[in-house]
């Protein structure tokens, strides 16, 4: 899809009436469009190529690309880092910023430097305790918590002032997200703390992999009986799985990750098991987009991020499209016009 | 003591009585606190917090209280202090994804709240960001100033 008014491929948007941001990101799921997003495994390493080379991966596939937080309480190359990069040739970043390694100061610090380099999305999470990660041993910060963070970033940008209240003289333009996993208990309480976050500033949610359709559907009934489900654009995570041992190890150490039974059942019986897992990831896809309120779909695919295109064209929820990335509209030879 | 913690949270509704008339009775009695001086009082009404609160809940002394918004579940001994509702890594058991044998005070906290009239909206809430400042300092005396508009 190219916009009318895109004044140089990449570049940000004019911001329309009813939008926060310039992104093409925002632009897609006000137009109703069915977005694709991903996540980009950040290097371990000082090198932009390796950024770009895994940026590439996605391209004509996905809408954005998540550019990771330490994930895991795992050290690698910055969000804020991947996100330079990615936005000085035009990609569609949603910065993660975790809770978990900085304080308020620096937070707030981040996203004005981030908005500057034309970030236009945020996702604002909590983050995963440094238990989890390669460096146990760090101090964990967790000076604000994901909600208090999307009051912060949303103050920043509509009331153009810092949580201390001093005033800043031009705001970053940035289209909030937040993460929600209606499948890890409290199940009843899940809903009511995704009105929170909406309340507090969320405009779009990209959830944890959702392998359990009831659990989401039962999520979603609720989210529709307290009214909120026009008040956010929802993207279900998805994700290949690349056998049932993989998945069994997710079961085991991925926090909050939900594989019912049946999944591993599934993929057991398999003959290529990893064959199998996109199969039902593309499952997945097809039976998540006819849910009502569901607005797009998150593939992670940690390891296996060749797999996303695949899932995608498979699963037929661009109906066609063909995503914005750098050197689309130069090459339309190889993909058909831009359309 | 986790144990405690646990009693308190089953017991929400009867503290939760008891913390409304505690803190009726300590904003009547505000003309003596400032009379005697609440700067004077900060350090004794602390430690008693700390010792009773500790007893209960486990308390952290942040000195920005919201147990009666939480079920009787301090959020401060969440190792990620959430203070809006718990992360999505609560395990398939309700505990916690950093401390597996301990119960995710936030599903303590949602029982805790049922029990309670009106706990479950009050969970609604907004939590803003704490002030760190505050850490240490006796909530209950803040609550009265607060309540009586005596200024900090």
């Amino acid at each position: 899809m190219k916009f009318d008014d895109e004044p140089v491929p990449g570049h940000p948007l004019p911001i329309l009436p009813g939008h926060v941001s310039p992104g093409r990101f925002e632009r897609l799921l006000r137009a109703g469009g069915f977005a694709v997003t991903t996540e980009l495994a950040p290097p371990d390493s000082a090198d932009p190529d390796e950024v770009y080379r895994r940026a590439r991966v996605f391209d004509g596939y996905v809408d954005a690309i998540n550019a990771t937080d330490g994930s895991g309480a795992n050290c690698h190359m910055s969000s804020i880092g991947v996100c330079a990069l990615l936005t000085r040739v035009g990609y569609a970043p949603i910065m993660q910023i975790s809770c978990r390694d900085r304080n308020r100061i620096a937070i707030q610090g981040d996203i004005l430097g981030a908005a500057a380099m034309g970030v236009c999305n945020l996702l604002c999470l909590t983050g995963d305790g440094v238990q989890a990660g390669d460096h146990p041993q760090a101090q964990p910060v967790f000076d604000l918590d994901s909600v208090s963070l999307l009051d912060i970033a949303h103050t920043l940008r509509d009331e153009h002032r810092f949580q201390s209240g001093r005033k800043i003289t031009f705001a970053p333009r940035m289209f909030l997200g937040a993460a929600e996993n209606p499948c890890a208990p409290p199940l009843d309480w899940r809903p009511l703390r995704l009105a929170k976050k909406i309340a507090a500033g969320a405009q779009f949610i990209q959830t944890q992999y959702c392998f359990d359709i009831a659990r989401l559907r039962q999520f979603m009934t609720r989210i529709e009986q307290l009214g909120l489900i026009d008040q956010v654009f929802l993207l279900v995570g998805v994700g290949p799985l690349r056998s049932a041992k993989a998945a069994e190890w997710m079961r085991a150490h991925v926090p909050g990750l939900y594989i019912p039974d049946s999944v591993l059942e599934r993929l057991d019986g398999a003959e290529d098991q990893a064959r199998e897992g996109r199969n039902l990831c593309v499952d997945l896809i097809q039976e998540i987009r006819t849910i009502r309120g569901v607005h797009g779909v998150h593939v992670m695919a940690f390891r296996q991020e060749e797999a996303v295109a695949e899932v995608i064209d498979r699963s037929q929820v661009l109906a066609g499209r063909v995503p914005w990335y750098p050197a689309r509209d130069a090459a339309p030879q190889t993909l058909g016009a831009g359309s | 003591m986790y144990r405690m913690r646990e009693w308190s949270v089953r017991h929400a509704s009867a503290l939760s009585r008891i913390y409304a008339w505690l803190e009726s009775l300590l904003v009547r009695l505000d003309p003596l606190w400032r009379a005697i001086g609440h700067e004077r009082l900060e350090k004794p009404f602390a430690a008693v917090e700390r010792t009773v609160k500790g007893f209960l809940f486990d308390c952290q002394m942040c000195g920005d209280c919201v147990l009666s918004s939480t079920g009787m579940s301090c959020p401060m001994n969440c190792p990620k202090h959430l203070r809006n509702g718990p992360c999505g890594g609560v395990r398939e058991n309700g505990n916690c994804e950093v401390i597996p044998a301990m119960k995710c005070v936030w599903v303590a906290a949602y029982e805790g709240s049922q029990n309670i009239p009106g706990g479950v909206q009050a969970m609604r809430v907004i939590q803003f960001a704490v002030d760190r400042r505050l850490s240490g300092t006796s909530s209950w005396l803040r609550v009265v100033r607060d309540k009586t508009g005596a200024g900090a």
